[in-house]
């Protein structure tokens, strides 16, 4: 009998151990360095790639390869340089020209001299919320594709909250637009939620499927029943109402609003709501081993919900600040493709609230200097693409990073990105 | 090892700025800047944003202009882009497009010492430092309505529309219009399907336009009540028209907004005419007036007297129309243009 005890008890050990997720914050801190040193390298080797690239689809590089090879490298640094100095100076601003504008004191020179590093914080702001929808889909087990769907009806709720109801105060007024897109999104994720969790549909088809309804319904609507008065059938929404408007806190041409500081809230909130709380422990568990989380005692059912409706409700506010912060009226091109754009991000970000922010900033800012790379250098904004994806391959694959620059492999295997419920697991 | 590439990578980016530093030092002569920001579809969208771009490029290779652009991914890069362009003090800014209406006035009211022209819209009241370009399409389409009622074997011509926008059904107005015109002329009774100026409520769309699929099964639809010649006025959606005209074999396709014998080569055997909307020479005529001074806010007509709509030849297949009949279509012209005729 002792014997049966006691294996029992290993048994409940062995459970344990099954559904606890891999120790990553427990574990003993590595040193900062080190935790940055794959994406630094990896971020540094997209962008010399990016380089090559600069250089290799210029004509005028390879005419003067064509005079001398000295001019050829000539020519290509030149040239590199230009771009990537527009790059920095697109994204963060440029230092001579801030020093300059704030010792004349024109107040519009010192706003458009400061807009650069702004305006970036304004394209990051979006990418959190997309980022963080993802990664609750991903600690949850669940692959959420939908985002860009969820974020489309986000964006609709928000925009017929914002213009349809008139004479609220503003301290009423946005935060409802805010929470009408925030369900909007919620329940557009609720749905591939729920038939997952009742009937075992796969959320990776289903999401999909989702987005192209949310889609054509959003076309529908904006030029059917929301669509602008006078607009002859365009689809456009008609301006929201002013009391609905997410403040900018400076004048034209900055742009930085509010909500990217609720964007910060939001992540710091995802943090304690994922790490801190019995809810997240409970959607970890369930992410990391479903069938022993169930053996625990663990709903998935109500997870798999949860985590979808948390998850929607992020993307749905990601598409209303962009509506009631930057658009202030809803058309078809709304997003740059956030919703899948946020996968590679919240890989990037390793699924951690923190990273994602960081990798969000990195995605903002490149994206923001490539306006004016393109203005100076004629260069297609698309290379940001290109540097974007090669970033995300070697921060998705370290070896090759590793062997590039001949780093010690760490000698703890590396918290893996887990994506369960892909193979039928 | 490691630290040699990264001492090496590092040199070798230093090299590079200070390349570019040395390189900024040979400044160009200033140039009149003309600076294009495209709608979400892009420089390369075969539509306006590339027939816009290809009036700046003419104006760059006849007049010496310098010509920019930047694309829009996104509505909330409509903004940022005319920012980064008021920031450049380009001399003349082209947005393109109803969608990017709201944002082109807000940017240019806050700008008034900058000058903006937007392609296919028209602001009511003028703002003073935009032009607005707009088309009198249906002066084309009016020809190729014509053309079609003569060319006709089955008696039925038919259009559809993407949307129901006026810049779409003005197309279709034309349209029947010019065959209305036939019909008076030499007495017959060639229908028009899909579009009746009188019923607007009754037009034939494809709510889409991107879907081909609709565009295919529209055509399916039209040909098989009798129509031999199509005209579909929704940008790509018209291709999957060409395509079932193509399988179909027996019938023929108006092109729309550029000359589809040309951009779309693959159905140049089915393609009768085009009936042409030249956004490149409404841009060019922006741009001349920036440089010769006589740059004023209002609106600018594309017309087929100063050749902003045309019809397209009809290339391999002339033999289709009589001599005759393209003596008419000309004479129309003629008359449109000296405004002995009008088509409202």
């Amino acid at each position: 009998m002792s014997e049966a005890q006691a294996e029992k008890k290993d048994l409940g050990q062995a459970i344990l151990k099954e559904i606890v997720p891999p120790p990553e914050e427990e574990a003993p801190r590595k040193s900062f360095w080190k935790s940055i040193s794959i994406p630094a390298l990896a971020i540094l080797t997209g962008l010399l790639i990016g380089a090559v690239m600069i250089a290799a689809t210029s004509s005028t590089v390879w005419a003067a390869f064509g005079q001398s090879i000295w001019k050829g490298f000539g020519r290509a640094f030149a040239e590199i340089g230009a771009a990537y100095q527009a790059l920095f100076t697109g994204a963060i601003g440029d230092p001579v020209r801030i020093v300059r504008a704030l010792g004349s004191g024109d107040a519009r020179e010192i706003r458009s001299a400061l807009n650069p590093f702004l305006e970036s914080l304004v394209q990051t702001t979006p990418y959190i919320f997309t980022g963080l929808a993802v990664a609750v889909g991903f600690r949850s087990g669940l692959f959420n594709i939908g985002v860009e769907g969820q974020l489309f009806i986000g964006a609709a709720a928000a925009t017929y909250v914002g213009y349809a109801i008139t004479g609220l105060p503003g301290f009423i007024h946005m935060p409802l637009a805010l929470l009408a897109g925030a369900l909007g999104g919620a329940f557009w994720a609720f749905i591939p939620g729920l038939l997952k969790a009742k009937t075992g549909g796969h959320e990776v088809i289903n999401t999909i499927m989702m987005n192209w309804i949310a889609f054509r319904l959003t076309e529908w609507l904006l030029s059917g029943p929301m669509t602008r008065p006078g607009s002859g059938g365009m689809p456009l929404s008609p301006l929201i109402q002013k009391s609905a408007e997410i403040p900018q806190f400076f004048q034209a041409p900055i742009r930085f609003h509010l909500g990217f500081f609720i964007a910060l809230a939001v992540a710091w909130f995802i943090n304690w709501f994922l790490f801190k709380t019995t809810w997240g422990l409970d959607l970890r568990t369930v992410g990391t081993n479903p069938r022993a989380a169930k053996y625990a005692g663990l709903s998935t059912t109500k997870s798999i919900i949860t985590a979808m409706i948390i998850s929607g409700a992020l993307a749905g506010t990601a598409g209303a600040v962009q509506i009631l912060a930057v658009n202030r009226s809803m058309a078809l091109g709304l997003s740059s493709g956030y919703g899948f754009d946020s996968i590679a991000l919240a890989l990037i970000g390793n699924n951690t609230p923190l990273g994602i922010v960081l990798a969000s900033l990195l995605f903002g800012t490149l994206r923001n200097g490539a306006t004016r790379m393109m203005v100076v250098s004629a260069i297609p904004i698309d290379i940001v693409d290109v540097i974007q994806a090669i970033i995300l391959m070697f921060v998705a694959a370290p070896a090759i990073i590793r062997a590039m620059y001949h780093l010690k492999k760490p000698k703890k295997e590396e918290a893996t990105i887990f994506l369960s419920g892909w193979g039928g697991k | 090892m490691s630290k040699r590439v990264i001492t090496l990578l590092s040199l070798l980016i230093v090299a590079g700025m200070l390349l570019a530093a040395c390189a900024k030092a040979e400044a160009p002569a200033a140039k009149i800047k003309v600076c294009q920001i495209t709608d979400t579809g892009g420089i390369d969208d075969k539509s306006f944003n590339a027939t816009a771009w290809k009036g700046i490029e003419d104006a760059v290779a006849q007049l010496g202009i310098e010509g920019k652009y930047l694309e829009s991914k996104e509505v909330a890069d409509y903004e940022k882009n005319l920012n980064a362009f008021v920031e450049e003090k380009c001399d003349l800014i082209v947005t393109v497009g109803f969608l990017i209406g709201d944002a082109t006035k807000a940017t240019a009211e806050a700008n008034p010492d900058l000058k903006f022209s937007i392609v296919d819209y028209a602001y009511d009241p003028a703002i003073p430092n935009v032009v607005g370009q707009v088309f009198n399409t249906d002066e084309a389409a009016y020809l190729a309505g014509y053309l079609a009622a003569g060319v006709t074997k089955t008696g039925k011509v038919g259009t559809f529309g993407g949307l129901p926008i006026p810049t779409v059904t003005i197309f279709m107005d034309g349209f029947a219009k010019g065959v209305a015109k036939y019909n008076e002329v030499k007495g017959t009774n060639v229908q028009v399907l899909g579009w009746d100026p009188a019923n607007p409520d009754a037009g034939l769309f494809s709510m889409s336009f991107d879907d081909q699929q609709k565009g295919r099964e529209l055509a399916v639809s039209l040909m098989d009540e009798g129509a031999d010649i199509i005209m579909p006025v929704a940008g790509p959606v018209g291709l999957g028209a060409a395509a079932a005209i193509k399988e179909r074999g027996n019938a023929y396709l108006i092109g729309v907004d550029s000359d589809w014998f040309l951009t779309s080569p693959e159905y140049a055997d089915i393609t009768l005419t085009s009936v042409m909307k030249l956004m490149d020479a409404t841009t060019m005529q922006v741009i001349k007036s920036v440089i010769d001074g006589t740059f004023k806010g209002g609106v600018v007509v594309g017309t087929l007297a100063n050749n902003g709509v045309a019809l397209a030849p009809l290339h391999n297949l002339e033999s289709l129309a009589s001599a005759e009949l393209l003596a008419e279509v000309e004479q129309l012209k003629a008359d449109i243009i000296a405004g002995k005729l009008s088509v409202k």
